[in-house]
C-alpha cells in the first residue's frame, strides 16, 4: 500500500477523511499545521506530520494552536489548525478577533464534530461558529470531498481574506473511502508586513474593521449562490426534495435513490436564492442536518416553508435507519418492516489496560470513597467512574478538575468539611489547561489535593508526545518540563509535592491519606508510563498459588483486566459467621508483571516462578 | 446495483480494524468502489468494536443499512450474538468460538451466554463456528488469528479466495518474509476449518 505522504499525483488511495484533509492541505502548499489531539480530529495533524516541507506541531492546547496558525497566516503563508469540536471553545478567543482582522495567508480551521458522541463529553454543533465569527463553512461528505474542499478552503480564505471553517464529522473523519491525489503547489514565502491598523486590534482599529467584515459577508453570500461546491444531485421523484450537507447526503441517497437532493458543500452563508429555486421544483422540501436546525431556521426566516426537525431528531447521526421511518410517510410509503431485535447480552464497557498506572490511583481512591470527593478530568482516567472503582464524581471539560475542586472547597462552610477534596488530572490535560487552575488554587489558598497522573503521553487519543515527555511530534528529543518544579513554581509548597510510584500501592495510599488530612494545596505526581507506549516495560507474568490463595478477593478489587474470578465459595468462620470467598486467576497472556497486585496479597499467593523472579531484565 | 456488506466484530485489541483494512484493500484491487467505517470510540480499551465494509460499483453511505449485512465475521463468540440482528435473513455468520468475559461478567454482575453458537444457529442464519485460537496454536503462533479469520471469510466474497490470500502473503513477503509461508498456511487452515464447521 502506498503511503499518502509519498503517493504521486493521480493515485487512487483508500484514505480516511482525516488523511484526505492532510493530503489536501499539503497539496495546497500549507507551511504550518497545528492541533491538539482529540477524537475524531487527531489523525489530521498526525498525517500532516508525515509530509515534507511543512512544520507540524501538537501545541499545548487549541487556543495556542490557533494562535500559532494565525501568526503564520499573518506572515502570508498558508496554515491549518485542526481540532475536535470542544477544542473550538478553547480556541474561540483567538479566532473571534482574527476573523475581524481578516487573514493574509490562507487559514483553514478544521473542526471535527463528534456527532453521535463516540468519544466526547458533549455533541455541540460547530456550524454556529461560522455565524458567530462571520466565517464561511465548508462541509465534506466523504474523503474525496474532504480532500477537494480542503484545497478549495485555502482559495476561498485568500480570495475573501477570511479564516475558513472546514466542518467534518466522525462519519467523515474516520470513514475510509477512495480519494484521488494531485500535486503540491509551492506555498508563499513568509513575510510579515507591519500593518498596525489591521494587526493591532485596539478598539479604534477594530471599529474600522467592522464595516469591512460586513462587506465580506455580502461578498460571501454572493459567492455561495455561485460556487460549484454546492450541487444538485437530481432525481425523478419530485414529491420530496432534500436540502442537506455532509455525510447525510450519502445516507439520504441510500434511502431515497430517486429524490432530488441539494447538497450544500459551502454551507455558510446559505445560498438562499438557490435553495428557493430548488424548492420551487419539488413538492415538499425537507432539510436534513446534523445536528441543530441552523439551515432550517435561516430558511424559515427567509420565508420558506419546509419540514425538518419536526420529523428528524435534534441529536445523533441521521443514519439510514433513522431517516427512513421519519420520511417515508411523506411519500405515502409504509414504515420499514421492524428490524430484528438485538440479543439480550452483557455490556462490554471499555476498561483500563492491564498494569495501567491509573488502576492504582482508582483502587486507592475507591478505598477512601467515604472520605473524599473527586473532581475528575478528560482522559482515559474518566473510566475510573465505572465498575469496579466508582472513584470519580465529576467530569466537565479539559482542566476542569482544578476549578471544580476549588469551587467545591470554597462552597463549603467551616462545619461542612468532613470530606477531603481531590482533583485528578492527567499529564497532557494538565499542560493543556490544568496549570492555570492549579495556580488559581494556590493563589486563593484552596484546600485541594491534586493527583497529577503522569503517564508520559496523551493516552486517550493514542499516545501523542507532549512537553513533559521529552519527545516532539516526530519522536525526536525535545525539552522536557519537570512537573515537580512546575507545580512548585505555580505556588505549591515544595514539601507538599510528592512523586510516587503508583505500583507501590501502600506508598500511594499513605501519601494520599497524609495529604488529604493536611490543610492547603498539595500535589501527588504518579510517574509510571502508559502501557501502550515504548517507555513501558513488560515483565514476566505473575500467577496465583492456588494452595496459598485464601479467597479474600483484594487483588480482584484493583480492577486489572488480567485478574478474574476463578471461583466463589461460601465459608464459615470459627465464630460461625458465613463469608463469601472469591478466588482469583491471573491470565498469563494478559499480565505484564507490574506487581501492583502483589502489594495487596497478604497471603503471598501472587507469585512467579523463581527463574523469572531472578531475572531482573524486563522481557520485550 | 449490488453492494457487498461485511460486518466485522470483536473486542478492542483483537485486530478487527486491521482485518477489515486488508479486506478493503483487496476489494479495491478487484476494482470495486469501497467504503469502510468504524464504531470504535475507545477501541484500545477492550470495549466492543465493529467495522463496516461496503464495496460494489458505487457505494453511497458507509454504514451498512440496518439488518442488511451479507456476512458477519466475528472474532469472539458473544460479539457474534451481539450483532446477529444486523445480518440479513439468508446471510452468513463466521464466528471464532473464543469466549472473552469482561470484568462485569467475571465479577458476577452479568452472565456470559452458555452457548452463543447454538443461539446463532437458532436464528436460521448459515453459521460457521471454529476455534481460530486452536488453529493458531497448532501453527505455533497466536498472532496468526487475523489471517485465519480472513481465510475463513474468503469463501464468502464476490472474488476468488486466492486474490485475498495472495495479497496477504505478498504483504508479508514485503515486510516480514519469514512469516509469509506461515501466513499462507494459516489462511488455508482458516478457510478449511470454516468450511468444515457449517
Amino acid at each position: 500500500m502506498t503511503a499518502a505522504s509519498t503517493a504521486p499525483a493521480a493515485t487512487r488511495l483508500l484514505l480516511s477523511g482525516n488523511e484526505a484533509i492532510a493530503r489536501g492541505a499539503w497539496e495546497a502548499g500549507v507551511k504550518v499545521a497545528t492541533s491538539y489531539p482529540g477524537t475524531p480530529a487527531t489523525e489530521i495533524l498526525e498525517a500532516l506530520g508525515t509530509y515534507p516541507d511543512l512544520h507540524a506541531q501538537f501545541s499545548v492546547n487549541e487556543k495556542v494552536a490557533m494562535e500559532v496558525a494565525i501568526g503564520a497566516a499573518m506572515s502570508g503563508v498558508r496554515a491549518i489548525c485542526s481540532m475536535k469540536h470542544v477544542g473550538m471553545n478553547v480556541a474561540a478567543d483567538a479566532f473571534m478577533t482574527y476573523t475581524l482582522t481578516g487573514t493574509k495567508g490562507g487559514l483553514v480551521i478544521v473542526v471535527a464534530d463528534d456527532v453521535g458522541l463516540s468519544s466526547s463529553q458533549n455533541e455541540q454543533d460547530s456550524r454556529y461558529w461560522g455565524r458567530f465569527g462571520h466565517m464561511p463553512i465548508l462541509e465534506p461528505a466523504d474523503s474525496q470531498d474532504a480532500y477537494e474542499m480542503t484545497k478549495a478552503a485555502f482559495e476561498i480564505s485568500e480570495r475573501f481574506l477570511t479564516p475558513v471553517i472546514l466542518r467534518a464529522t466522525t462519519r467523515v473523519c474516520h470513514v475510509k473511502a477512495i480519494a484521488e491525489t494531485g500535486d503540491r503547489i509551492a506555498g508563499a514565502k513568509a513575510e510579515f508586513v507591519p500593518e498596525p491598523r489591521r494587526w493591532v486590534m485596539v478598539p479604534g482599529n477594530a471599529r474600522n474593521r467592522l464595516p469591512l467584515m460586513e462587506a465580506r459577508d455580502e461578498a460571501l453570500k454572493a459567492f455561495a449562490e455561485d460556487t460549484d461546491l454546492t450541487v444538485i444531485d437530481d432525481g425523478a421523484d419530485r414529491r420530496v426534495g432534500f436540502v442537506t450537507s455532509g455525510p447525510v447526503t450519502m445516507h439520504l441517497r441510500e434511502v431515497f435513490p430517486d429524490a432530488p437532493i441539494l447538497k450544500l458543500g459551502f454551507t455558510h452563508p446559505l445560498p438562499i436564492g438557490r435553495i428557493k429555486a430548488f424548492a420551487a421544483t419539488v413538492g415538499a422540501l425537507v432539510v436534513a442536518e446534523e445536528t441543530e436546525p441552523l439551515i432550517e431556521n435561516e430558511l424559515k426566516a427567509a420565508g420558506l416553508s419546509m419540514r425538518g426537525k419536526d420529523l428528524l431528531p435534534l441529536f445523533g447521526e441521521l443514519l439510514p435507519h433513522i431517516i427512513a421511518p421519519a420520511i417515508r410517510p411523506l411519500l405515502g410509503l409504509p414504515a420499514p418492516a421492524p428490524q430484528a431485535q438485538p440479543a439480550k447480552l452483557f455490556p462490554r464497557p471499555p476498561t483500563l489496560c492491564p498494569a495501567c498506572p491509573h488502576l492504582a490511583v482508582y483502587h486507592t481512591l475507591a478505598r477512601l470513597r467515604k472520605k473524599v470527593l473527586v473532581a475528575g478530568d478528560i482522559g482515559c482516567y474518566t473510566l475510573g467512574a465505572g465498575h469496579p472503582w466508582g472513584a470519580l464524581d465529576t467530569c466537565v471539560s479539559m482542566g476542569a478538575s482544578m476549578g471544580v475542586a476549588l469551587g467545591m472547597d470554597k462552597a463549603r462552610d467551616e462545619d461542612d468539611r468532613d470530606k477531603a477534596i481531590v482533583a485528578m488530572i492527567g499529564d497532557s490535560t494538565f499542560l493543556h489547561m490544568g496549570m492555570q487552575g492549579l495556580l488559581n488554587i494556590t493563589y486563593t489558598q484552596g484546600n485541594v489535593t491534586v493527583l497529577l497522573m503522569d503517564n508520559g503521553t496523551t493516552g486517550m487519543t493514542g499516545g501523542q508526545n507532549h512537553p513533559a515527555n521529552g519527545r516532539d511530534l516526530h519522536g525526536n528529543p525535545a525539552p522536557r518540563v519537570d512537573f515537580a518544579k512546575l507545580v512548585t513554581a505555580l505556588g505549591v509548597a515544595p514539601e507538599r509535592v510528592h512523586t510516587v510510584d503508583p505500583y507501590q500501592l501502600p506508598v500511594l495510599d499513605r501519601t494520599l491519606r497524609r495529604e488529604i488530612a493536611t490543610p492547603g494545596p498539595s500535589v501527588i505526581i504518579t510517574n509510571r508510563p502508559c502501557t501502550l507506549i515504548e517507555a513501558f516495560e513488560r515483565h514476566h507474568p505473575y500467577h496465583t498459588d492456588d494452595d496459598a490463595c485464601t479467597g479474600c478477593g483484594k487483588c480482584i478489587d484493583i480492577g486489572c483486566p488480567a485478574i478474574s474470578v476463578a471461583r466463589r465459595e461460601t465459608a464459615t468462620r470459627k465464630n460461625g459467621m458465613e463469608v463469601e470467598l472469591t478466588f482469583a486467576h491471573i491470565d498469563p497472556a494478559v499480565c505484564t508483571g507490574c506487581g501492583m497486585c502483589v502489594n495487596v496479597c497478604a497471603s503471598e499467593a501472587i507469585v512467579r516462578d523463581a527463574a523469572a523472579s531472578a531475572k531482573e531484565a524486563p522481557v520485550s | 446495483m449490488s453492494i457487498t456488506n461485511i460486518l466485522v466484530a470483536g473486542t478492542g485489541g483483537q485486530g478487527v480494524m486491521t482485518a477489515t483494512e486488508i479486506l478493503a484493500q483487496a476489494a479495491i484491487a478487484m476494482g470495486f468502489d469501497v467504503k469502510k467505517t468504524e464504531v470504535a470510540g475507545m477501541a484500545q480499551r477492550g470495549g466492543v468494536v465493529t467495522s463496516h465494509l461496503r464495496f460494489g460499483k458505487h457505494v453511497l453511505s458507509p454504514v451498512i443499512p440496518a439488518g442488511e449485512a451479507d456476512v458477519l465475521l466475528a472474532f469472539e463468540a458473544a460479539e457474534a450474538l451481539r450483532w446477529r440482528h444486523e445480518v440479513r435473513p439468508n446471510g452468513v455468520i463466521l464466528v471464532n468460538t473464543l469466549r472473552l468475559a469482561p470484568p462485569v461478567v467475571s465479577s458476577g454482575l452479568f452472565s456470559y451466554p452458555d452457548d452463543p453458537v447454538a443461539a446463532l444457529r437458532a436464528s436460521g442464519h448459515t453459521v460457521f463456528a471454529f476455534d481460530a485460537g486452536e488453529i493458531a496454536r497448532d501453527l505455533g503462533e497466536i498472532k496468526l488469528i487475523n489471517t485465519i479469520m480472513l481465510g475463513a471469510i474468503s469463501d464468502h466474497l464476490p472474488f476468488p479466495p486466492e486474490e485475498l490470500k495472495e495479497r496477504i502473503v505478498a504483504s508479508f513477503r514485503e515486510r516480514k518474509p519469514a512469516l509469509a509461508d506461515l501466513n499462507a498456511r494459516a489462511f488455508d487452515s482458516g478457510r478449511a476449518k470454516a468450511r468444515a464447521a457449517a
